[in-house]
């Protein structure tokens, strides 16, 4: 398995049209969208982006249709170039590889997942999971034997001779995903690659992806406009908007402390119980602990189910990592914590 | 005011000048080069004749099965096959199965020439904008231009016989497979390019594994038409000395002969609906695969 490695993307520009080099001035003096838009008719795609993506963690970017995150991940395995800025991967520029050298990076570097699946639809599940390693030049036992494990792993043992448009949407991806994976590459790129799916099935998706990130170890880039979806998946989440990031942080960071109103209008929906973890919740450890204790990624809602269970209103947070008490957590604090708005909000 | 009521043209010694120019300069090519390009197009002289000799002079019976077998491969249906073969018996009955043979090996060398240059040429016209520009006009006057008129230079430069009909057969069948090769390389999902791209394939690799495959229908569809077309020209080959079923026709025009014209015209369509059916469902078969199973 390739270790992985970390993207770093450093000042990202990405201007829409035939004279895109010489606005970028303009841009950078702080031309905006709107002004762009009127004067000059070319489209600001990516605003001066900046993202640190650490190796082995799913980054998920998070926007509605238009906000420029699909022009974003394009620019990781430079599907699309960009106007000015850098994007760096594992230390190399891919910004500036040449074609031959790009080529290589997609084929060892990178695998792409995309959201209307893109399998080939003359050829079987099993031929379409081979893809990647038949563009490296893998000899064929080799790569039928990685397709075949991996097509294992997503469940689809079985339906190696089937044909994409036999399958459901659902079975699609998880070739998709197969296809990805078979490529061993340490950067794994999800272009809202559930959302073409239905909600009960996107949900086994994500089970099956974080299941195996917890032994892959990829460094994930996982694009969508679902808040649950990104809340859900990312160990941290950057939130877009007219291409420009509005917020970076994790989970907890964007439920509990929402940059902007945007950002909290979308986060009123969302199920906060399933999303806030015990240790963003708890109150410093005073007095006497409560013997019955969870770790400190706990959800809400499983910590209430557990006091219900057990017949109390207290509980011990410990560290995951050292199994050090940190804190606790009472009734009150968790219903606070799920019923909250923050200021302004009804 | 006599250039209100008459267009004003050239004057006429003038242009007469220029034409005799032209074609006496056109005829010194042709003398100078006439045998040289003869050699150029041996190999093509040689193919027709072997095609021919093939079709000719093997057994008919062994023909038959050839054709009936061909009919099999391609459309995998036992009524087109038994169509076949009987379309094939009543025009060996009626006296035309020589003619027919003649004909089917000028079809199948016309259809493969058009297919090794249509088929890069419109790979081609699918990758290079400039070249779609450029080449999509000459396919027009290719497909417009009456044949006779290109029939001259033809003729000219080599004489009556098979090549200069095959030559004219060519250009007037080869536009529908360059166009529908370029027609459907272009209309490849770009989603489907991207996906090969974000694996990190050669141009090579996305024309072998994505473009082509994807593009097959379409192209599939170009070359039932060039057949159609090569066959629609049959009887202009034969005025310049293409043999089959084109020059009984010829005879039946120039003596009113109906009957010799109708039989041997109904043998060409015969002939084309099998073409048509078999071609077709070839393609249709290649197609399996997306027929949508699951909603």
């Amino acid at each position: 398995m390739a270790d992985p490695i970390g993207i770093e993307v450093r000042n990202l520009y990405k201007i829409f049209g035939p004279q895109a080099a010489q606005l970028m001035d303009a841009v950078r003096n702080g031309m905006t969208k709107a002004e762009l838009n009127e004067k000059h008719h070319h489209v600001l795609g990516l605003n001066d982006i900046n993202i640190s993506m650490p190796a082995g963690q799913i980054q998920v970017i998070m926007g509605l249709s238009g906000s420029g995150k699909s022009t974003l991940i394009r620019h990781i395995n430079r599907l699309i170039d960009p106007t000015a800025g850098e994007v760096l991967v594992g230390g190399e520029n891919v910004v500036t590889m040449s074609r031959d050298a790009l080529r290589d990076f997609r084929r060892h570097k990178t695998a792409m997942v995309f959201q209307k699946f893109a399998l080939l639809p003359n050829r079987t599940v099993l031929e379409n999971t081979c893809y990647g390693l038949e563009v490296q030049g893998i000899p064929q036992a080799k790569r039928i034997a990685a397709a075949m494990h991996w097509l294992e792993r997503v469940g689809l043992k079985g339906f190696e001779k089937k044909y994409p448009n036999q399958l459901s949407g659902g079975m699609q991806q998880r070739v998709g995903l197969a296809r990805a994976l078979a490529n061993d590459a340490p950067i794994l790129l999800m272009d809202e690659a559930f959302s073409a799916l239905d909600p009960l099935i996107r949900v086994d998706m994500q089970t099956i992806l974080l299941d195996l990130q917890k032994e892959i170890r990829k460094t994930i880039v996982f694009i969508t406009h679902d808040l649950d979806e990104a809340l859900r998946l990312g160990d941290s989440i950057a939130i877009l908007r007219d291409g420009e990031i509005i917020q970076q942080g994790s989970s907890q960071d964007i439920v509990l402390r929402p940059a902007d109103p945007y950002i909290e209008s979308f986060v009123r929906e969302v199920n906060r119980g399933r999303v806030i973890r015990a240790d963003a919740a708890m109150e410093p450890a005073t007095g006497p602990l409560p013997e019955v204790a969870v770790e400190g990624d706990c959800t809400l809602e499983d910590a209430g189910r557990l006091m219900v269970q057990s017949g109390i209103t207290r509980l011990a947070v410990r560290e995951t990592a050292t199994g050090r008490t940190t804190g606790t957590l009472s009734m009150e604090r968790i219903l606070a914590a799920i019923t909250q708005r923050s200021p302004g909000q009804p | 005011m006599d250039w209100l009521t008459q267009f004003p043209q050239m004057d006429a010694n003038q242009l007469r000048d220029i034409k005799k120019t032209i074609d006496e300069a056109f005829r010194g090519f042709t003398r100078a080069y006439g045998s040289d390009i003869e050699t150029l197009f041996e190999p093509l002289r040689v193919f027709m004749v072997q095609a021919e000799r093939f079709m000719t002079g093997t057994p008919w019976i062994i023909i038959l099965a050839l054709i009936m077998g061909v009919a099999w491969l391609g459309s995998r249906s036992v009524k087109v096959v038994l169509a076949t073969g009987a379309t094939m018996l009543l025009i060996g009955y009626l006296g035309m199965w020589e003619d027919t043979m003649k004909t089917v090996s000028m079809i199948f060398v016309c259809t493969v020439i058009s297919i090794v240059i249509g088929i890069p040429l419109g790979i081609a016209m699918a990758r290079w904008n400039r070249m779609q520009s450029i080449v999509n006009p000459i396919l027009d006057v290719m497909q417009t231009m009456p044949s006779f008129v290109y029939l001259i230079p033809v003729v000219m430069l080599l004489g009556i016989g098979k090549v200069p009909g095959l030559i004219a057969v060519v250009i007037y069948a080869m536009p529908p497979v360059i166009r529908l090769t370029n027609l459907g390389i272009r209309l490849v999902d770009k989603e489907m390019l991207e996906a090969a791209d974000a694996f990190g394939s050669s141009d090579w690799q996305k024309l072998k594994n994505v473009q082509l495959p994807l593009a097959l229908p379409t192209i599939m569809a170009g070359i039932n038409q060039t057949i159609m077309m090569a066959l629609a020209m049959v009887v202009i080959a034969s005025m310049i000395g293409v043999q089959g079923l084109g020059q009984p026709v010829l005879r039946a025009i120039s003596n009113q002969y109906f009957t010799l014209g109708v039989f041997n015209g109904f043998a060409i369509v015969g002939i084309a609906i099998i073409f048509d059916r078999v071609s077709q469902s070839f393609g249709k078969r290649l197609q399996k695969h997306s027929e949508v199973v699951h909603g």
